[in-house]
Parts: structure tokens; C-alpha cells; sequence
């Protein structure tokens, strides 16, 4: 891997949350400073802040892009107990040559009496809706039913955890077969024996959300969660971030065997855990095709997972700050920073970024 | 075959201080995005830390000009090898896929060149240098995978075997022509002091010839050592070579090696060359001596070449599966325990023991990017050599090899077209690959998008092509060219939001008086069909557009039907029915007396349907339409009552 030019971030405080939109054109990033910046990469690949507003009176923890089919709309998260939607208006002319846009308010949800931790939409074949959860341990789900009338959000499910809520993750599948599924983590740190992650699923009869499992085997604080992009698999896979990387499978029981117009139930297996951070693991995210799994850890560094063809899964690489200051002056091109183990000398041998394949 | 554990590459990321801070990161489609900051939440008080947000990228390679060349070129070849016809069977089929693996090494060599011209032509130091890497990679890449043409898809057999792989040698390695040129152009080529390099240098490639012609300058420059030169020169002249076509049997060829062996072996234990190092020194290289060939080690520069040298002169008719012995001695002895094997040797080794999976893996790790190894893959899939009694996970390496180096095609503005063709033909995850990939398109143009689209319409995806559309009909709506929105509407066939967009036009129609985007409503055809809204929309311009051409009985039947019919919104009947007011007021009767009994019972609906309390709210303006609306239908009904009732001619 290699390092291309650095954007200078421009927040006065720590960054917590940063969002690719769907096309990775566009950039948010939120930060303790209260504030949210959007950022937009031009066509030689350089990336300029468009927009940047103070969102929320408290440090803002996430943020997240909507589906562009409902066109630009983000959300986020807040120390300040709201989580906010947000749409781009498209400005004026003499905005548009200055290359900056504007972002508005269209709806606070309020219903939260603890910080909010996480908010995240739901896949786009369910429409506009998002899911946001607190420290109050309570998941709540909207729903924008006119997607052209963003200031109106309807919640339409409040789903309580008992246990303080620090991440969630929807199920990307959007294939008949799945009910919307989300899954809870919790980041508790009392010493009850009660699972750190629940999953929870739509039941179309009751039309509720129940709880269809609980991860029984992660009993310490999870700090994320991620369902992987389903890859057209009849199972689920669910990577947690707790104090070490652990990747689960989850393979539907086939429905006749469970009680009619129940809940699915799963066969739940571990099949990778790696403790390479040495200590807490805070993020976990997938990459598109759902084959490369990143996650951050205390020991400052990010590592990336990736399984062969035969379905074991192995560090592929690692990323690590040097502690040393950038110097001064903008970055010109490109610079190699990577160091790899087969890396001996070009004359007669070949340059070496050792992959895992096999 | 056991797991090849290696340490996963590091990459440094400056200013962030991994010691008492953590990264975190953000994925995007082609790339990922890495910055500082801190966790757990609670701690996050101010501290200075690094203000820079990085973005990180796996394939620098995909950029280059000249090896966006090789992946074209490489693309074209790739697919005509998918679609080629495989019932030609044995001979035939094998010619045919030799064929498609020369046809990759040239391309693999014209990038090589090319690289070359552009190392030796740039100013810049660290250019050239970047660029000196790709040709040195480069041409690993072709020289193994010359060695697995010959071994796995030529499959040469003992006799034949040898030849291809001194071609190989010959070809590959060492620069014997700028030595010998220098030699030649010299006054006294055989004064030179690189003469009987260059005479071993043939020797030890088995160019029997142009050592010969070599030679003959020595013997005419110098009349004392003419005799030994005669001698060795018809040594060499009766080398017995099997050459290809040639009709005689192996064995026959082995018999003939055997005397002219021992010939040799007489003049060398006759001290005949006694006198003369050189000539000693390579009538020991012709019987093979090992000592003797490995002194010659500067020369051959390469095991490989030692390995080959080795066969030529005492073991030519060996067999592809003895190989792997010569192989493993020549590097041992080559190295001698002074160097250890580099990654290019594995792999070598590898091709020799015709360890398939091995040479694959081995690259896979060597090399930066999957481009190499999944066309190779594939190629030897189609030779059948991954089929599952070979190795039970075979396709599924191909196929895996496939997606990994089409995925990385996809962070590129332009090669994902490339892309797309190779996702089609891996048969278990290429659709679903593709529908991801092809999703995160950036739809920067019009153009793109139709080009995106395109290549989703052909192969039935349904879903990413109503899912763009949307995309775009939303962007344009945001922007408000509602005629682009329209038309993106009706080609994701929502029917919600053509009714909206219609909305939108009638509402503008009401504002303003006219219609933006007349083309585009006046050629909806079919597809006005799609929302009742969107038909309303269609069918009102057609009423204005029968009105502008003066033919007002059709258009006043259109009007009056879109109110009967109901495809005229409630909302709108105001609206219509002031359009009929000209209609009304005109000379000639336009509407027959039943039409204006059924526009005053429209009206009447559309008054007695509003509450009083909104009767109330109705403001002057309203109340003066209806009045003037009452009073013009009555007054034309009257006419055309009298009108219907008149005789013709009375």
C-alpha cells in the first residue's frame, strides 16, 4: 500500500467519525469541535471543503451519508443527545463558483435522553429510514415516508437493549429471503455476564422488531460492529470490535424447523479471531465486495483481514503512524512508504508487497 | 504443500503518533482513508495531534500510462480466449492456446519496451528509476512465464524440451550480442580480450555456429594454434543437435551423442588442447564437465542458464519430469551456499518441479498486483491443468485470482470497462461482483451514466439500471432541469416519481404559463403510460398543441375527456376548465350541446365539492371565474342547441 498526498483536516479538535459517500466523491468528517465538514474531490483527484458548520453543542461522534437515490443527504450523531438530518440545497450561482455549498437542517430527533452513539441508515431497498442508538441503551428507527419532504421523520420502532448501546449495524442483504436485521453493540462495562451483542430482526407479522439472537460468546464491550456486504451467500457475516477482532458467521436455520411466523433462527460460529491490537479494538468496516476487513485498535495501528479462496482468513497489511511531524510545505506527488518483507533487491528479483492468497 | 506464513507489509503513515493515539479509517470504493485521533470517547480532551487526513491506495501500478497499455491489450486477449472454440481438440488446441500464450508475452515485452524508451528518454531521477523497476519486473514476469509455456502448455517432450529451453536461455538471459559486436567490429577480433568469452559464451548457449565462425578467426590470425581450431570446430560442426522435425528417434539421437561424446573425451585425454587453456577449458564444456561449465559462471550470470548449459552437454534428451533434479543441483551448486535463493529462484524452482500451485502462490506473493497471476491462472485452467483431480480448489483460484485483479480495474476512471468482462466470465460471484462494483460508478457525465447503463441493460440488471436512473432523475430534480429528471424517471420506470416531476411541470405550467421541455413531453409516446399523472402531463400539451394548430373540436373533445376520464387531477379541473373559455367564446359552436351539459356538470362538481368552509375562503378572483364560466356555458349551450336544432338548408 501506499500513502498519497495528506488533506489537511482543518478541525480544531479530535476527528471521531469520517464517511465516504456512496461513490466516494464526497467526504464528511466530524469532529469534538462540533462541527461537520464536507469535502468534495475534483477531477484531478484533489479533495476541497465545500461546506463546514457547526451541527451540535456537544462533541459529534458520527456521520453518516443516505443512499444517493434519496440525493444528498447525511446524518448525525451527538455527545448533545440529538441526532440531526441533513440536506444539501443547491446554491446559488455565485456560491457555485466559489465551490461552496450548503447544507441545511431538515430534522432533530430529540428522543434520546443520553448521548447518541451511533447512527446509521438502513439499506435503500427499505426506504428512508435510519437507526440511531444511545447510551440509554435504547435503539430507535425512523422513517421519512415522502422522500422529497425530509423534515418529516416518523419513529416508528424504539427498541430497548438494557444495556448502554455503542454501535449498530444493518444487514446490507437485500434479498427476499432476510428480514431487516440489525445488529447492537454495547460497550457496558458492568460486570453482568449479559452478551454484548444482540441481533434483532423484523418480524412482518407482529411488525416489530424482536430479538433474534445474542452473541453469547462476547461478554466484553464491543466498540463496533459491521455486517458484511452479502456477497449473494445464504448466511451473514458480522465482524465485532471488542477487545480483540472477531468475524462471525450466522447461517439461517431453515424456517420449518422453527416455529411458524417466528424468528429466524441462526447457527452462530466463530471463524476468525485475531488479538494481533493487543488490546481494545475500536472500528471495524468492510470494504465493498465485503472481502477485506479493516479495524483499529489501541495499539495505533489499523490492520486489514482478507480470506483466501479457501476461506481463511489472515492479516493482509498494516498501517501505523511513524510519530514524526509531515514536513511543512504541501506533499508533491507521490511518496513510498511501504516496507515489505520480500522486498530484496529489483535486479534480479521482483518488488515485493507480500499478498495474502494462499 | 504447506502454508507460506509471511509478515504482512507495514505501511507508514507520518505525523501520526501511534503511541499515544489511535487511527481509524474510512473505506472508500477504490480506495481508503486513514486519520488520528482517540478512543475511548471519554478521553477526548485538546491536544495537538496530526491535522492531516490521509488517503491510501493498494495499486499504484494502475496508473501508469504504459501498463494501462498492457491491460487493454491483455483484456482483448483474455476474452478471445474465453469465447475461442473449445471442441477443437489435442494438436490443434493446444496450437491454439501456445498461440495465446505468445500472444500475452509480446504484449508483456512490447510494455517492457516501451518502459525502456521512457527510462531512457526522462530527465528525472526518480522517474527513471520507477521506471527501470517496472522493465526489470516486467521482464521476470515474461521470462517465467515463458518457462511455464514451455513446460505447461507446449509441454514439450524429452529432445524437444532441451531446444525450447535453450531458446529460453537464450532469449532471457545475458546480453551476448553487445559483447560479441564489439569483439567482431574490433581490428583483431581474436586479440580482443573478451574473444574467448564470447566464444564460451556460444558455447555454453549451444550456438554451435557462431562459435564455429568465431574460431576461424583465431585459426587465421593465429597459424600456430590452426590445428587445435580444426579440430574443435569439427567437434562442434558434429555435435548431433535434435532439431525440430527432424525424424530421428530419441534413441538413435542418444546413440550418436554417445560417440561423439566419446570422441571427445579421446582428444581431451589425448592432450590435444593441451597447449591452449580456452580450447581445453571448452572441449571440457562439451563433455559436460561441471567444473569446467561452473568456472563460466560470470558468464551464464544465472542457475538457470548453468542448469541448462548442464543438460545440453550431458543430458540432452532429458525427460520434463528429471527436471526437477537438475534444477535443485544447478541452484545448489550455482549459489554454492555464498547467496540464498531470491523470490524469482522459488518460483523458477517451482515451474521446474512443475509444482502448478506453487509457482502461482509464489508469484501471487512476489509480485504487487494480481495482474500476472490471473491471466496465468486462467490461461493454465484452460489447459486443463486446475481441473479438480489436478487440485480440488482449481477454479476456484482462477475465478478468485480473476475477481481480486478485476475489483482493482474499478478504481479507475476508465478501465472498468475492462473490468466488466472479466466479472462476466467467472461463473460463481462474477454477477454479484459486478452489480457492487458497477453500483459505485461515480456518474459524473450523462455519458458515463448512459455507458454504465448500457452495460447493465445487456446483462439484465434490472435493479442497478432503475437504481441510476433514480440517481440521476434525483440529481436533476436538485438542480431543477425537471425534463432530464422526467426522462431518467421514465427509464427507471418509477412511477412515483414521474407523477411528482409531472407535478412539478404542471405547477410551473400554472406559474408561469408555459411549459419548460416541450420536446421531451411532446414525444413521450408510450411511456406517458407509466403514471397517471405523467399521461395527464402528456395529454394536456396535446390539448395546447390542438388548440395552437386551430383544431378546436379535437381539442375540445381532448378537454372535456380528461376531465370525464378522471385522468385530470381535481386540483386541475379549474385550470381546464378555464381553458375552455376560449372555446367557448368562439364564433363557430365548438362544443355540442351534450359536451357543455357535461362542462357544466364539471363545474358543478368541482364547486359542490368544496365545504363551506371553504366557499367561504374562496377568494373574488374565484367566484368572478365561476360566474364568467356559468354565464359562457350557458350562452354556448343555447347556441348549440339552436345550432342542433336547425335544419340543414332551412
Amino acid at each position: 500500500m501506499f500513502v498519497a498526498r495528506p488533506i489537511a483536516a482543518d478541525h480544531r479538535d479530535l476527528i471521531h467519525d469520517v464517511s465516504f459517500d456512496f461513490h466516494g466523491r464526497r467526504m464528511a468528517t466530524c469532529s469534538s469541535d462540533q462541527s461537520v465538514k464536507v469535502w468534495d474531490k475534483s477531477e484531478n483527484g484533489d479533495w476541497r471543503c465545500t461546506a463546514s458548520w457547526k451541527t451540535h453543542s456537544g462533541s459529534v461522534w458520527r456521520v453518516t451519508w443516505a443512499h444517493p437515490e434519496f440525493g444528498q443527504v447525511l446524518a448525525s450523531c451527538s455527545f448533545d443527545r440529538t441526532a440531526v438530518v441533513w440536506e444539501e440545497i443547491v446554491g446559488e450561482s455565485n456560491d457555485k463558483l466559489r465551490g461552496q455549498s450548503h447544507w441545511v437542517k431538515r430534522t432533530t430527533l430529540v428522543d434520546s435522553r443520553t448521548s447518541v452513539t451511533d447512527v446509521k441508515f438502513a439499506p435503500k431497498h427499505m426506504g428512508l429510514m435510519l437507526a440511531t442508538c444511545s447510551a440509554d441503551g435504547v435503539v430507535r428507527i425512523y422513517e421519512a415516508p415522502d422522500v422529497m419532504n425530509l423534515s418529516q421523520w416518523s419513529l416508528q420502532h424504539e427498541i430497548s437493549c438494557k444495556l448502554s448501546c455503542s454501535c449498530i449495524s444493518w444487514n446490507p442483504s437485500s434479498s427476499r429471503a432476510h428480514s431487516p436485521m440489525i445488529a447492537v453493540g454495547s460497550d457496558d462495562n458492568s460486570p453482568n455476564i449479559l452478551a454484548k451483542v444482540q441481533i434483532y430482526e423484523y418480524n412482518e407479522n407482529t411488525r416489530k422488531y424482536a430479538k433474534a439472537e445474542t452473541l453469547m460468546t462476547v461478554t466484553d464491550p464491543v466498540h463496533d460492529i459491521a455486517f458484511a456486504p452479502n456477497l449473494g451467500r445464504s448466511f451473514h457475516i458480522l465482524a465485532v470490535a471488542t477487545k480483540d477482532v472477531r468475524i462471525f458467521t450466522l447461517k439461517p436455520v431453515r424456517k420449518e424447523l422453527t416455529s411458524s411466523g417466528g424468528l429466524t433462527k441462526f447457527e452462530i460460529q466463530i471463524v476468525a479471531q485475531f488479538d494481533n491490537h493487543n488490546s481494545q479494538v475500536w472500528r471495524v468496516s468492510w470494504n465493498i465486495t465485503g472481502t477485506v476487513l479493516a479495524s483499529s485498535g489501541d495499539d495505533g495501528c489499523v490492520r486489514l483481514w482478507k480470506a483466501n479462496y479457501m476461506d481463511n482468513w489472515k492479516c493482509t497489511g498494516i498501517l501505523k503512524g511513524n510519530g514524526s511531524p509531515v514536513n511543512g510545505s504541501s506533499q508533491q506527488g507521490v511518496f513510498n512508504a511501504s516496507l515489505g518483507s520480500a522486498n530484496t533487491s529489483l535486479q534480479n528479483s521482483l518488488n515485493g508487497s507480500a499478498k495474502h492468497t494462499f | 504443500m504447506e502454508e507460506l506464513d509471511v509478515e504482512p507489509p507495514l505501511t507508514l503513515i507520518p505525523g501520526v503518533d501511534s503511541k499515544s493515539k489511535q487511527m481509524c479509517f474510512a473505506w472508500a470504493p477504490g480506495e481508503m482513508l486513514v486519520y488520528e485521533t482517540l478512543f475511548p470517547k471519554e478521553c477526548a480532551e485538546k491536544r495537538p495531534g496530526c491535522p492531516n487526513i490521509f488517503i491510501v491506495r493498494k495499486d499504484k501500478d494502475v496508473y501508469s500510462q504504459t501498463l494501462r497499455k498492457l491491460f487493454s491489450e491483455s483484456h482483448g486477449i483474455f476474452v478471445g480466449l474465453q469465447r475461442s472454440e473449445e471442441e477443437l481438440g489435442g494438436k490443434s488446441r493446444k496450437a491454439q492456446l501456445v498461440r495465446v500464450s505468445k500472444n500475452y508475452r509480446s504484449v508483456i515485452r512490447a510494455c517492457m519496451e516501451e518502459m525502456h524508451q521512457l527510462a531512457i528518454s526522462t530527465r528525472d531521477p526518480e522517474l527513471q528509476c520507477q521506471h527501470s523497476t517496472q522493465v526489470c519486473i516486467l521482464s521476470a514476469m515474461e521470462l517465467i512465464w515463458n518457462l511455464c509455456e514451455i513446460l505447461f502448455v507446449e509441454v514439450a517432450p524429452a529432445g524437444h524440451l532441451l531446444l525450447h529451453l535453450l531458446d529460453w536461455v537464450r532469449l532471457h538471459v545475458c546480453d551476448v550480442d553487445s559483447m560479441v559486436c564489439e569483439v567482431l567490429s574490433s581490428e583483431n577480433p581474436s586479440k580482443h580480450k573478451d574473444f574467448w568469452n564470447a566464444v564460451d559464451i556460444f558455447v555454453l548457449q549451444g550456438r554451435m555456429d557462431d562459435a564455429r565462425h568465431l574460431l576461424s578467426k583465431e585459426a587465421s590470425a593465429n597459424p600456430t594454434s590452426m590445428g587445435m581450431c580444426k579440430i574443435l570446430d569439427d567437434l562442434m560442426k558434429k555435435m548431433p543437435i535434435l532439431s525440430i522435425g527432424n525424424t530421428q528417434t530419441l534413441t538413435e539421437m542418444e546413440l550418436k551423442w554417445q560417440h561423439w561424446h566419446e570422441e571427445c573425451q579421446r582428444y581431451l585425454q589425448d592432450g590435444t588442447f593441451s597447449s591452449n587453456l580456452h580450447m581445453e577449458s571448452i572441449c571440457k564444456i562439451l563433455l559436460g564437465d561441471e567444473n569446467a561449465i561452473l568456472e563460466k559462471k560470470e558468464l551464464m550470470t544465472t542457475w538457470y542458464h548453468f542448469l541448462v548449459t548442464r543438460l545440453v552437454y550431458s543430458h540432452p534428451t532429458v525427460k520434463p519430469v528429471e527436471l526437477r533434479f537438475y534444477a535443485q543441483s544447478s541452484l545448489d551448486l550455482f549459489l554454492g551456499g555464498e547467496s540464498s535463493s531470491e523470490p524469482l529462484d522459488s518460483i523458477l524452482m517451482a515451474a521446474f518441479e512443475f509444482e502448478i500451485h506453487q509457482v502461482i502462490k509464489e508469484c501471487s506473493i512476489a509480485l504487487s498486483n494480481w495482474w500476472f497471476v490471473a491471466h496465468l491462472t486462467d490461461l493454465l485452467d484452460h489447459c486443463k491443468l486446475l481441473q479438480s483431480h489436478n487440485l480440488y480448489f482449481g477454479s476456484n483460484m482462477r475465478e478468485f485470482l480473476l475477481l481480486e485483479y478485476a475489483s482493482g480495474l474499478f478504481s479507475h476512471h476508465s478501465l472498468w470497462q475492462l473490468g466488466v468482462d472479466y466479472f462476466d466470465h467467472c461463473p460463481e460471484y462474477g454477477k454479484v461482483y459486478l452489480e457492487l462494483h458497477i453500483e459505485r460508478i461515480p456518474l459524473n457525465t450523462e455519458q458515463k451514466a448512459l455507458k454504465v447503463l448500457r452495460i447493465c441493460e445487456q446483462r439484465q440488471m434490472h435493479e442497478q439500471v432503475r437504481s441510476i436512473c433514480k440517481i440521476m432523475a434525483m440529481k436533476a430534480v436538485r438542480n431543477n432541469r425537471l425534463g432530464s429528471a422526467l426522462s431518467w424517471s421514465i427509464r427507471a420506470k418509477d412511477a412515483a416519481f414521474a407523477t411528482l416531476i409531472s407535478d412539478r411541470f404542471l405547477k410551473d405550467y400554472c406559474e408561469r404559463g408555459s411549459f419548460s421541455d416541450l420536446d421531451l413531453i411532446d414525444n413521450l409516446g408510450p411511456s406517458m403510460l407509466l403514471s397517471d399523472r405523467l399521461t395527464f402531463l402528456g395529454k394536456y400539451r396535446e390539448f395546447h398543441r390542438l388548440y395552437g394548430e386551430k383544431r378546436f373540436s379535437e381539442a375540445a373533445k381532448l378537454l372535456l375527456m380528461l376531465m370525464t376520464a378522471h385522468i385530470a387531477p381535481c386540483s386541475f379541473w379549474m385550470t381546464l376548465l378555464t381553458d375552455a373559455l376560449p372555446l367557448l367564446e368562439q364564433k363557430e359552436v365548438i362544443f355540442s350541446a351534450e359536451q357543455t351539459y357535461e362542462l357544466m356538470r364539471c363545474l358543478e362538481d368541482l364547486t359542490a365539492g368544496k365545504t363551506d368552509n371553504q366557499k367561504l375562503q374562496v377568494d373574488d378572483v374565484e367566484t368572478t371565474k365561476v360566474e364568467i364560466l356559468r354565464l359562457a356555458l350557458a350562452r354556448n349551450l343555447a347556441r348549440a342547441i339552436v345550432k342542433e336544432g336547425t335544419l340543414e338548408g332551412s
